[in-house]
């Protein structure tokens, strides 16, 4: 990239150098034009359905609008003020970063496994990718419903498997102490195939001098692993845990499919009570300025991401 | 880091380190395969127990103790009743529509923003670069209370209007984009600007042909993402006539509620148009899904 830049600039320096003054200017004018008319369809959908939203809810976030319409009027911070005494918006806040915490460790441990154990040259590589991609091509409506079937208590293929090795049937998605982990086992099951690819093909990109010549030291494939696969992989290993942190926070899905936020609560994320609030209560104004609170943990995170990963690559 | 990987195929040779240790570790490549084929088949049983359910009838399905083979035999009763008496034809179409013109916009609407951003030295292109990076981290929930007042405001709610347009912003998108085109020579276009083309016909002649596995890999993660979106669809829709499948599911899970064998047969139908696909383009679908997986970096 940066050598393009480099070029780029040079280029405009050559070109610049044979034009007369005058036609520099017109020429500078025609690309600003054509720059913003290039961009103008993408910028009118952004501005329309993106910048104007998030303008609109902040507003929002300050009235006591109802999705009836009625008080539209600016009451401060008054929802922010509630939000943060409401009990209900710090349990599923809560439960939000413990789902993301349980899914997250998985999603990128498993993924990594897998991919490392397949990059080993096993054969039929197609037939372990399908395996493990398939389920992320899947609607979280399928999958729901496949796992809601799977842990049925009673019916459940998962409990008459515990029943051979005389384990007690559990009740995966009613016991509050169990649901949180049995929606963290449908979404390992959904999504690691994406995981799995990109560290796939991040291995894949490594240089096999590396390999060659740590073969012709006498390593080991546990110490090729140790020593390179996986310091090569830093920077993707990064990048997959950001993707992951961020993705699970934003869990509703699965969550409001196979348990509905219970039992009592238990599972309930943070963007299904910004969903509840908002569309079943009425509460636009307060159900925004949620949201906002949530957008800010977003951003803290990233711009934390964002430190840490440059003074690693500095 | 993503378009390298389609600058240079020529490196992936993944199976070489493993032929040096197959002759050294035979018994650790045998560990292996073993490990990742349990891991395999734990990976199919979803659906290999949705299959065996579905094609069952519901007084089989929910029978105890459960069994993979009904005494019975198997059936296609469940299918058959869900295909006539439910939507899913209907939505199959609906989500396939709205995935479609989606996946168009974007592509068309992100390739230009890209090609400007890329190559125009333009006034407040700085700024407008800032605005779709800064974009990126915007997570869509925070913007679902707004974008159906919005859309409720525009009486859009229950069209597919609704459904398509706030989907069709991907700015990531653009930036993966924008990373291609940067990579590609600019001689080649110098010769054309020298015959006289415009930038809109150089970008329609020489930059998109040069660009079609990038916008290849683009047009699978945005369609995927579209066909499976959930929450927004849920918000902007709530005619039967007009959801997406995934929404359409929902629906159907709680009409059925206990009719195990046609729930089943549901989400399998539902499952089936993305699976087949990726069984005939699985190689583009994983390369597309590597490429533009780490976008936004």
């Amino acid at each position: 990239m940066s050598t393009s830049a480099i070029q780029r600039r040079t280029e405009v320096r050559a070109h610049d150098a044979g034009a007369p003054p005058l036609r520099r200017a017109a020429g500078k004018r025609r690309d600003t034009l054509h720059g913003w008319g290039f961009a103008a369809p993408f910028l009118a959908f952004f501005l329309v359905f993106l910048v104007w939203p998030l303008v609109y809810g902040a507003y929002m976030s300050l009235t006591g609008k109802s999705l009836t319409g009625a008080n539209g009027t600016l009451i401060g911070l008054a929802n922010y003020a509630e939000a943060f005494g409401d009990a209900d918006m710090w349990r599923s806040m809560g439960n939000t970063v413990y789902f993301t915490v349980i899914s997250t460790v998985p999603l990128v441990l498993v993924a990594l496994a897998l991919a490392a154990l397949v990059n080993l040259g096993l054969p039929a590589q197609w037939l372990w990718r399908l395996s493990f991609f398939a389920p992320y091509l899947l609607a979280s409506t399928v999958v729901s419903l496949f796992f809601t079937w799977m842990f049925n208590p009673q019916l459940g293929l998962i409990n008459d498997f515990l029943a051979a090795f005389s384990i007690a049937p559990v009740a995966w998605l009613n016991d509050p102490n169990v649901a949180m982990w049995s929606i963290v086992i449908a979404t390992l099951w959904w999504t690691v195939g994406f995981n799995f690819l990109l560290y796939l093909a991040a291995m894949q990109n490594i240089p096999q001098q590396h390999y060659e010549a740590a073969s012709l030291d006498g390593a080991g494939s546990w110490r090729k692993f140790f020593s390179i696969t996986l310091p090569q992989l830093n920077p993707t290993t990064a990048l997959i845990v950001m993707l992951q942190i961020l993705a699970s926070l934003k869990v509703f899905d699965q969550i409001y499919q196979m348990t509905a936020g219970g039992p009592a609560g238990s599972t309930r994320s943070i963007v299904q009570y910004i969903f509840e609030t908002g569309f079943t209560g009425y509460r636009l104004g307060y159900s925004s300025a949620i949201s906002f609170i949530f957008f800010g943990l977003i951003v803290v995170l990233s711009i934390g991401q964002f430190f840490v990963t440059r003074k690693r690559s500095a | 880091m993503a378009t390298q990987t389609l600058a240079r195929p020529s490196r992936t040779t993944p199976a070489a380190p493993a032929r040096r240790s197959r002759k050294k570790f035979p018994v650790a490549r045998v560990a292996a395969t073993a490990v990742v084929a349990v891991f395999a088949v734990i990976w199919l049983v979803p659906f290999a127990w949705a299959t065996a359910t579905a094609l069952k009838s519901e007084t089989e399905a929910a029978a105890t103790p459960i069994s993979w083979v009904p005494a019975s035999g198997f059936t296609f009763d469940a299918f058959a009743k869900v295909l006539s008496e439910g939507n899913i034809p209907l939505w199959t179409w609906n989500s396939l529509f709205t995935s479609a013109a989606i996946t168009a916009i974007t592509l068309a609407i992100s390739a230009l923003a890209a090609y400007a951003l890329s190559r125009i030295e333009f006034r407040g292109k700085k700024l407008l670069m800032g605005a779709i990076i800064g974009s990126i981290i915007i997570p869509p929930p925070v913007l679902m209370i707004p974008l159906f007042y919005q859309m409720l405001s525009l009486h859009l709610i229950d069209t597919y209007w609704a459904i398509i347009l706030p989907q069709v912003i991907a700015p990531a998108m653009v930036f993966v984009l924008k990373k291609f085109f940067d990579q590609i020579p600019r001689e080649l276009e110098d010769a054309a600007r020298v015959d006289g083309a415009g930038r809109l016909r150089i970008f329609w002649l020489i930059v998109l042909p040069l660009s079609r596995p990038i916008l290849a890999a683009v047009a699978i993660f945005v369609f995927i993402g579209a066909w499976n979106n959930f929450l927004w669809p849920f918000i902007a829709t709530n005619d039967s006539s007009l959801l997406t499948l995934p929404v359409g599911l929902q629906t159907i899970k709680s009409a059925y509620g206990i009719q195990y064998a046609q729930n089943m047969a549901s989400a399998l139908l539902a499952a089936l148009p993305l699976i087949v696909v990726f069984l005939f383009f699985q190689r583009q679908i994983v390369k597309g899904i590597s490429t533009t997986g780490l976008a936004g970096t």
